[in-house]
C-alpha cells in the first residue's frame, strides 16, 4: 500500500471515500495517477459490522453536531440529526441499500421539462442521458447491478411479495425486485446475497457493492492510492493565482496536517462538501471557494420521501432479507395531471424494532403508537423516493455559533418543503396505502421522512457559471484544479436513488481529470 | 411460514449478570410496586420515585404483551444516574413530585395508585412538555425497545448474519397472499 509525503504536490487529494470519492480514487489510481483520500471516519471492515441498529449507528453514522431550521419535520423531530449518513471509509456506500437506477431523459432537463415553477430554482443539467449512458453502463458493470449485464434479479422476500401483490391488484405494471448492486450470484470476487437483512448496517456477506471492499482495495493494490482514515479536512488552501494547493486536516492524533496537492476533489456528501468550501474562505475568496455564483450550499435537495407501513392480520416478517427488496416504477413518470411535476418510486423498506420505535411517528406515545408497534411482525413497508424541487433558500450554511471539536463551524441545514413536494408526498402516501389495502391491510401509517439519506445539490452543475458551482465535469467554474465529486453536483434530484449516478459521474470525471492533467491544463 | 417464539426464555446468564439494560438484580416476576424489593433496593431515588418511573414508562408505551419487569429494567439506570448527577436527580424528583401533586388534586392519591390507565394518561398529558416526561419518553426508545429480551415478543429476530441470514430461514415464506 502506498504512502505519500505531505509535501508531495503531485497528488490528487480527494476528501471523502464514498460512492464519489472512493470511485474517483480507484479510477485515477488505475490510470497511474497518485491519489491521497482523506476520510473523516475510521476504517471498519466487514467483520466489524454488527447486526444491531443502535450499535451500528454508534459505529458508522456521522454523529457530529449539525443544526437545522425550516418547516421540514426533521428539524422538529431530529434537530441535530438532519442526515443519516456514514462517517467511515466507504462513506454511505457502507450503509446504502443498493438501489441503482438510471435517470430518465427528462430528469436531466428539469427546467425545460417542468417550466418555471414559482419558488423553485430549477435548471437543466449541462449533460444529457445520451451522454451519460456509456458511463451508466460502466457503473452498472463495476457494481454488478442486477437486471443489467445479464445479471439475474434477486429473489423477492416477504416484504416484496406483499408490495408486488398489492401493486398488481392496483394495476401497476413495472413491479420487480429492482436494479440492485447486490450480487444475486457470485461476482467480482464477492459472494451472493444471503438475505441477511441489515443492509443499512454494513453488509456482512459483502454481496452488496461498497467502495470499502471494491474500489478502495483495488486502488490500493495499484500502489497509487493511499486512504487516510480519521483525517478531518478543515480547509482547502490556494496560492496567489487562486489555484488550490492543498488541504489542511486534523489527523487521528488530533494534530493539524497539510497535504499538498496538484488537484483537490471534494466528495464529503452534500452537507460536508459545501461546509468545507465555505469554511475555506480567504481574502481572495471571501465567500468561500468556488462561490462567485453564491450557489455553494444552496439548492439543497433530499428527495420527497416518507414511508408507508401497513399492518395485516397475519405475519409478514418484513425484516427478513434485503432491506430494499423491490420497486414500483409506474409513478416515476412526469405526469402533471396528478397535480405535481416529476415523479416518485415506491421501494420496499424495512427497519428493525428499535428503529421502528424511533421513526414510525417520532414524539408519539400511548396506545395508538404502541398498538402499531404491537403489529410489527405483521407489518409491510415501503419508502417513497420522489423528485423534490431545488430552492435557493434550502441551503447549507456555516452555523454562526456552533463549532465542532476542531473549532470548525458546523453545518446548518435549512429546508422548507415546496408545495410540489407536499402534493407528491400526499399522492404517494395514498398510493402506498392503496397497495396495502388491496391485499387486506387492517391499518396503515403515513410515516414522516427520516433524517435525510439522499443529500443532493449543494454544489450544483450548470452550463453557466452564474447558475451553479461546477461545470459538466464537476470542475468548479472558478478554480480549474478544484473538483466536486459527490451528489452535491446534482442539478436536479430525479425520482431515483442517487448512487449509480454519482458513481457514473465519478468514472467520467476520472477520465476528464486524467485528460486535463495529461494536457497540463491543471 | 416460520413464526417467532415469543415465550420468555430466562437464561442462566440473565440470572447471573442481569440484562444489558444494566439493572443488577431485576429477576423475572417483579411488579411495579414501591414496596417490592427492586424499588426498595434503589440507592439514590426513593422507592416511590422508582415505582412511579416504571409506571410512567408503562403508561407512555403500554404493551400488554410485556410484563412489568421490562419497564422496571427500562428505568433502572435512572437510580445510578441520579447518584452521579445532582441536576438529573433533581429533574427526576421534581417531575415525580409534580405528577403526584396533580394526581392528589384530581384523584386524592399519588400517581402510582390512580387505578385507570386513562386517568393516568390524562395526568401525563399535563406534564408532557416537562423535562422529566421528555427525558423518559426519549430514553425509553432505547432502554425499552433496544432490550434484546423484548424483541421476540414483537416477532423481531435481531441479529441474522451469525445464523446464516434468512436465505434458508424464511425470507420468502409468506403463505397467505392472494394469488394475482
Amino acid at each position: 500500500m502506498a504512502t505519500f509525503d505531505l509535501n508531495d504536490d503531485s497528488v490528487v487529494c480527494i476528501i471523502g471515500s464514498g460512492a464519489g470519492g472512493g470511485t474517483l480514487g480507484n479510477e485515477l489510481a488505475q490510470k497511474g495517477i497518485k491519489v491521497v483520500i482523506l476520510e473523516a471516519g475510521g476504517r471498519y471492515e466487514i467483520p466489524d459490522f454488527v447486526n444491531d441498529e443502535w450499535a451500528s449507528f454508534g459505529q458508522l453514522a456521522w454523529k457530529g453536531m449539525r443544526t437545522t431550521s425550516g418547516t421540514w419535520r426533521v428539524a422538529h423531530d431530529f434537530p441535530n440529526l438532519p442526515a443519516w449518513i456514514v462517517k467511515a471509509v466507504g462513506g454511505s456506500t457502507v450503509h446504502w441499500a443498493g438501489a441503482s437506477l438510471r435517470f430518465q431523459p427528462h430528469e436531466f432537463k428539469a427546467r425545460s421539462t417542468y417550466g418555471a415553477i414559482a419558488g423553485a430554482n430549477l435548471a437543466d443539467w449541462p449533460i444529457t442521458l445520451a451522454e451519460m449512458e456509456p458511463w451508466y453502463a460502466k457503473a452498472e458493470d463495476k457494481m454488478g447491478t442486477t437486471g443489467t449485464n445479464g445479471i439475474p434479479r434477486l429473489p423477492g422476500n416477504n416484504n416484496y411479495k406483499v408490495l408486488e401483490a398489492g401493486a398488481r391488484k392496483l394495476g401497476y405494471k413495472e413491479v420487480h425486485t429492482g436494479n440492485m448492486s447486490i450480487n444475486s450470484q457470485p461476482r467480482d470476487g464477492r459472494g451472493a446475497c444471503q438475505q441477511i437483512g441489515f443492509c443499512f448496517q454494513g453488509c456482512k456477506s459483502g454481496g452488496k457493492w461498497s467502495t470499502l471492499y471494491t474500489e478502495i482495495p483495488k486502488g490500493e493494490a495499484t500502489g497509487n492510492l493511499e486512504v487516510r482514515p480519521n483525517a478531518m479536512a478543515l480547509h482547502i488552501e490556494h496560492n496567489a493565482q487562486g489555484k488550490v494547493t492543498g488541504v489542511v486536516y486534523v489527523d487521528a492524533a488530533g494534530k493539524q496536517q497539510r497535504q499538498k496537492a496538484r488537484v483537490v476533489a471534494v466528495a464529503g456528501n452534500s452537507l460536508e462538501s459545501p461546509r468545507l468550501l465555505l469554511n475555506s474562505q480567504s481574502a481572495k475568496y471571501p465567500q468561500g471557494l468556488a462561490n462567485s455564483s453564491g450557489q455553494v450550499g444552496r439548492n439543497y435537495m433530499r428527495h420527497t420521501t416518507g414511508s408507508v407501513y401497513a399492518v395485516f392480520d397475519r405475519p409478514v416478517h418484513m425484516y427478513r432479507g434485503t432491506t430494499m427488496a423491490g420497486i414500483v416504477r409506474d409513478e416515476a413518470r412526469n405526469d402533471p395531471k396528478r397535480g405535481f411535476v416529476g415523479g416518485y418510486e415506491l421501494e420496499t423498506l424495512s427497519i428493525g424494532l428499535p428503529f421502528m420505535a424511533a421513526f414510525l411517528d417520532p414524539g408519539a406515545w400511548g396506545r395508538s403508537f404502541t398498538s402499531a408497534i404491537d403489529g410489527y411482525a405483521n407489518m409491510a413497508g415501503l419508502w417513497i423516493v420522489g423528485e423534490d424541487m431545488p430552492r435557493e433558500q434550502n441551503r447549507v450554511t456555516l452555523d454562526p455559533k456552533v463549532k465542532d471539536a476542531n473549532g470548525m463551524p458546523v453545518a446548518s441545514v435549512h429546508f422548507d418543503d415546496h408545495a410540489n413536494d407536499e402534493k407528491m408526498r400526499n399522492h404517494a402516501y395514498r398510493q402506498g396505502a392503496a397497495i396495502y389495502d388491496a391485499v387486506g391491510a387492517v391499518r396503515s401509517f403515513p410515516t414522516p421522512p427520516y433524517p435525510s439519506t439522499h443529500n443532493l445539490g449543494t454544489n450544483r452543475m450548470s452550463a453557466n457559471a452564474r447558475d451553479g458551482v461546477v461545470n459538466k465535469w464537476g470542475q468548479t467554474h472558478d478554480i480549474k484544479n478544484l473538483f466536486v465529486s459527490d451528489g452535491s453536483q446534482f442539478t436536479s434530484g430525479a425520482a431515483c436513488n442517487p448512487t449509480l449516478t454519482i458513481v457514473a459521474l465519478s468514472i467520467r470525471q476520472a477520465d476528464a481529470i486524467a485528460g486535463m492533467m495529461g494536457r497540463k491544463e491543471i | 411460514m416460520r413464526k417467532v417464539d415469543a415465550r420468555a426464555k430466562v437464561s442462566r446468564r440473565v440470572f447471573l449478570q442481569g440484562s444489558a439494560a444494566a439493572m443488577p438484580a431485576v429477576a423475572a416476576g417483579v411488579s411495579i410496586d414501591a414496596a417490592s424489593a427492586w424499588a426498595q433496593d434503589a440507592k439514590n431515588l426513593s422507592p416511590n420515585t422508582m415505582a412511579t418511573l416504571a409506571r410512567m414508562a408503562r403508561d407512555i408505551y403500554p404493551h400488554d404483551r410485556l410484563a412489568d419487569v421490562y419497564y422496571v429494567k427500562a428505568v433502572a439506570g435512572y437510580d445510578d444516574k441520579a447518584g452521579q448527577d445532582v441536576a438529573f436527580r433533581k429533574l427526576v424528583e421534581t417531575g415525580v413530585a409534580q405528577l403526584d401533586a396533580s394526581a392528589q388534586q384530581r384523584h386524592k392519591c399519588p400517581y402510582l395508585l390512580v387505578a385507570w390507565e386513562t386517568d393516568r394518561v390524562a395526568l401525563l398529558q399535563g406534564v408532557e412538555q416537562g423535562a422529566l416526561f421528555k427525558k423518559l419518553h426519549g430514553d425509553l426508545l432505547v432502554t425499552l425497545y433496544n432490550n434484546k429480551e423484548v424483541w421476540p415478543k414483537f416477532g423481531y429476530e435481531g441479529s441474522s448474519a451469525d445464523k446464516g441470514g434468512y436465505i434458508s430461514r424464511g425470507f420468502n415464506d409468506i403463505d397467505w397472499l392472494p394469488q394475482v
